[in-house]
């Protein structure tokens, strides 16, 4: 390394840190930001599908019958909402989302039991939302099926025979997070999607700003060549984000249980490389708009809804289709919330992860030699721009 | 009125100088809703399994045969011991493991209680829990078969076994295609994102050129100004709502059940909100970075806390209060209740209600808050 560009590294370091520092309020922002929305979101959300609403209409008004919708009442997948009348009564609740299942039952349901002719129940599931629709319907299904050994078991306990045991126990073991705690599920994946928004957006007006206030000028006609201002422009905020991706670590570890398994050098290692990355992201739009308007509404676009969607955090990446799951790639979200969750949550070591860290090396690499290149392009094209502009 | 049209032109034109504008602003959400589309997909099939099957006897396989003949699982690997799983779930192969100890087939013949271990990935978010959900309930179906066999062989007593089944109905989504839920949902957020981004820049980046003084010297009130500022994004809003329903509908083939006037008209009440929000950033913002940063703190939550993937109801009761204050919680109800279920006025008037409210609200705020700043 010649001493030479190191120095002008080091000198657009100390500009940026000196621009960051007097805007307090978006240094606080970046510092900051994610923690809140860890807190916020960490105890907001979670995977779990209970309490869905359900209306009953009980036709029929026998204890057997209360005693079922007593079964409904007290487990927590379901919330009793509403006692109907009639079945018509269904129609209005539903469609403007108060329940998203009923349940009736019809009315001779106790004559039938007693007489030992299995009776139906009707259960009408909103299936909008397609999962939440499917785990009610499955959670009907469970809680009528405990329902009828249970009756059957007491009449044949009845009749004297005593030993009859339920056939079958299914024992659900949960691995990694044996409590199913959402947390786990959720804080790796919150994690990945809020600094990747956080962090790109900070890098996004790095250049821009500059080019519509014209100091882009002063420095093209200083000797700083594209490759040291951009490393220049994005040391401080690595350093930031680092803080920031820590404070993110912390608030995991102390308000919601997640620790480290795994190893913290490798964890740091895929945080550097993920954050260099989405800020080369933020810093390559920052050379390819020209207004700050542009350039916001593409970090958002390119980061919000593809790291919350495309990145394996909410919807399983094996369900996509090939062509969707092929540009599932693009998204450096993806490869680093595949290593969170498997240093955070499942403690692996080097050997399981190498590929995903490959992949955000190589998407730093590009991020950055791109914005490079874009960088030295611009400053070619933009005597032509001006005279046009000018004319 | 000929002031705000005048406006209304300089926005255009200033909207226009940035040739890369319009480009992002009517391609991005369509590429964004076809490729979202597809992949916003919770349907669970296929799950990645192992089985470890310790007893080989007829009711392990046949209780094996009934996970893998659902659909819900594919088998991965066979081990023969426990210890073999592990790497296949530790390095993300299979997601869910069966396991039949041994003495399986011996018990359930002998009227005693059998077990079967089902093993799930936690790591791996929704799927495992959706996983565990179907084994359980194909175990809990084999259980009452099991049941049911052995009444036969005790002949009950001269008792009937009982059975109470449940007729299950599906409304608005027959075929419970997830995709039908999720394509409103992604509507909603491209035009709040779009929206709520181009507003936030639209007072801040004035001020920022030093423009605004000149704005404020000319003998435009305030309010002509905001609402000149605001319908060319209206008009975006409605252009981008446009095209994207028709690729909703087209495309995915997600159904239009109710009015598509209505739908218009409510578009139009939650553009109040995104852009009554983006004003007020605007206005409180010194540069455009800070309105770019606290615009993305609004954005978040209104993605997370108004019901797109998380269900409300899951919610912690403070954050049920707190999502009132989120203008997307009432959209997803109205959008999603006017595509699918079909919903008019009758049925969504409170939620109408609600986020025109919200809208106006904000938008008074955000006049207010500039009218102090011209002072």
């Amino acid at each position: 390394m010649k001493p030479f560009p190191l120095c002008c590294v080091r000198a657009v370091i100390v500009k940026e840190f000196r621009q960051i520092r007097r805007d307090a309020l978006s240094l606080m922002f970046l510092v900051f930001l994610p923690g809140f929305m860890l807190l916020l979101f960490g105890y907001a959300l979670n995977f779990d599908i209970k309490h869905i609403p359900l209306a009953v209409v009980d036709e029929d008004g026998s204890r057997a019958s209360r005693d079922l919708v007593d079964k409904f009442r007290t487990t927590e997948y379901f919330d009793l909402k509403a006692v109907l009348p009639k079945t018509a009564a269904i129609d209005p609740i539903l469609a403007r989302e108060d329940v998203r299942a009923a349940l009736v039952i019809p009315a001779q349901f106790a004559d039938d039991l007693t007489a030992g002719r299995s009776p139906s129940v009707q259960v009408i599931v909103d299936g909008s939302n397609a999962m939440s629709g499917t785990t009610a319907a499955g959670y009907v299904g469970a809680i009528l099926q405990s329902y009828s050994q249970r009756i059957t078991l007491r009449g044949l306990a009845r009749r004297g025979f005593t030993d009859v045991a339920l056939p079958l126990a299914t024992e659900v073991r949960v691995w990694y997070n044996p409590e199913l705690r959402s947390a786990k599920f959720l804080v790796p994946g919150l994690m990945a999607f809020i600094l990747m928004v956080i962090v790109t957006v900070s890098t996004a007006f790095s250049v821009v700003r500059e080019k519509e206030r014209g100091t882009m000028d002063q420095i093209r006609v200083s000797s700083i060549r594209p490759m040291e201002l951009i490393l220049g422009k994005i040391i401080p905020y690595v350093a930031i984000s680092l803080g920031s991706a820590h404070l993110v670590l912390l608030l995991g570890e102390v308000l919601f249980g997640v620790g480290i398994r795994g190893s913290y050098p490798l964890l740091l290692l895929a945080m550097v490389l993920f954050v260099t990355g989405a800020l080369g992201q933020g810093l390559l739009i920052s050379t390819i708009t020209r207004t700050q308007q542009v350039a916001f509404l593409l970090a958002v676009l390119t980061t919000m809804l593809p790291t919350f969607i495309l990145s394996g955090f909410v919807f399983p990446l094996r369900n996509m289709p090939p062509v969707v799951q092929a540009v599932t790639y693009l998204v450096p979200g993806r490869y680093f919330l595949a290593a969170l969750r498997a240093i955070i949550l499942k403690g692996a070591g080097l050997g399981a992860i190498w590929n995903q860290l490959l992949f955000l090396a190589v998407f730093a690499v590009l991020s950055i030699g791109t914005s490079a290149v874009r960088l030295g392009k611009g400053e070619k094209e933009r005597p032509r721009r001006r005279r046009r502009g000018g004319a | 009125m000929k002031a705000i049209l005048s406006i209304i032109w300089k926005e255009f034109v200033q909207l226009r100088r940035d040739p890369r504008l319009f480009p992002v602003l009517f391609v991005s959400p369509i590429l964004q809703l076809l490729l979202l589309g597809y992949a916003a997909n919770l349907d669970v099939r296929e799950i990645p399994s192992v089985v470890c099957d310790m007893d080989q006897s007829a009711a392990s396989r046949d209780l094996l045969g009934r996970f893998v003949n659902s659909g819900y699982f594919t088998i991965r690997a066979r081990v023969g011991r426990m210890e073999d799983i592990d790497p296949f779930l530790d390095n993300g192969k299979a997601a869910m493991a069966f396991v039949m100890p041994r003495g399986f087939g011996d018990k359930l013949a002998g009227g005693s209680q059998a077990s079967v271990m089902i093993i799930a990935d936690g790591a791996e978010s929704q799927s495992a829990t959706i996983g565990v959900n179907y084994a359980t309930m194909i175990a809990g179906r084999y259980a009452q078969r099991v049941i049911l066999d052995r009444f036969e062989r005790i002949r009950g007593g001269g008792m009937k076994p009982v059975l109470v089944n449940a007729e299950v109905r599906v409304w608005y989504n027959p075929e419970l295609r997830s995709r039908n839920f999720m394509v409103p949902g992604v509507f909603g957020l491209i035009l709040m994102i779009m929206t709520m981004s181009l507003a936030s820049m639209g007072i801040v980046r004035e001020k920022e050129a030093g423009t605004m003084e000149q704005l404020i010297v000319t003998p435009i009130r305030p309010h002509q100004l905001i609402i000149g500022k605001l319908l060319p994004f209206v008009f975006i809003g409605l252009v981008e709502a446009t095209f994207v329903l028709i690729i909703a509908r087209g495309w995915f083939g997600v159904p239009i059940r109710g009015s598509v006037a209505l739908l218009y008209v409510l578009c139009l009440a939650f553009m109040l909100n995104t852009l009554g929000f983006g004003l007020f950033i605007s206005t409180i913002s010194r540069t455009q970075q800070q309105a770019m940063f606290t615009t993305t703190f609004f954005i978040m939550p209104m993605m997370l806390l108004g019901g797109f993937v998380f269900p409300i109801e899951n919610m912690p009761r403070f954050f049920q209060v707190v999502s009132h204050a989120v203008p997307t919680r009432y959209f997803f109800i109205i959008i999603r209740g006017i595509m699918l279920r079909g919903a008019g006025w009758p049925e969504l008037w409170d939620q109408a209600a609600s986020l025109a409210g919200l809208g106006v609200l904000i938008l008074a705020l955000s006049v207010l808050r500039f009218h102090k700043k011209l002072d």
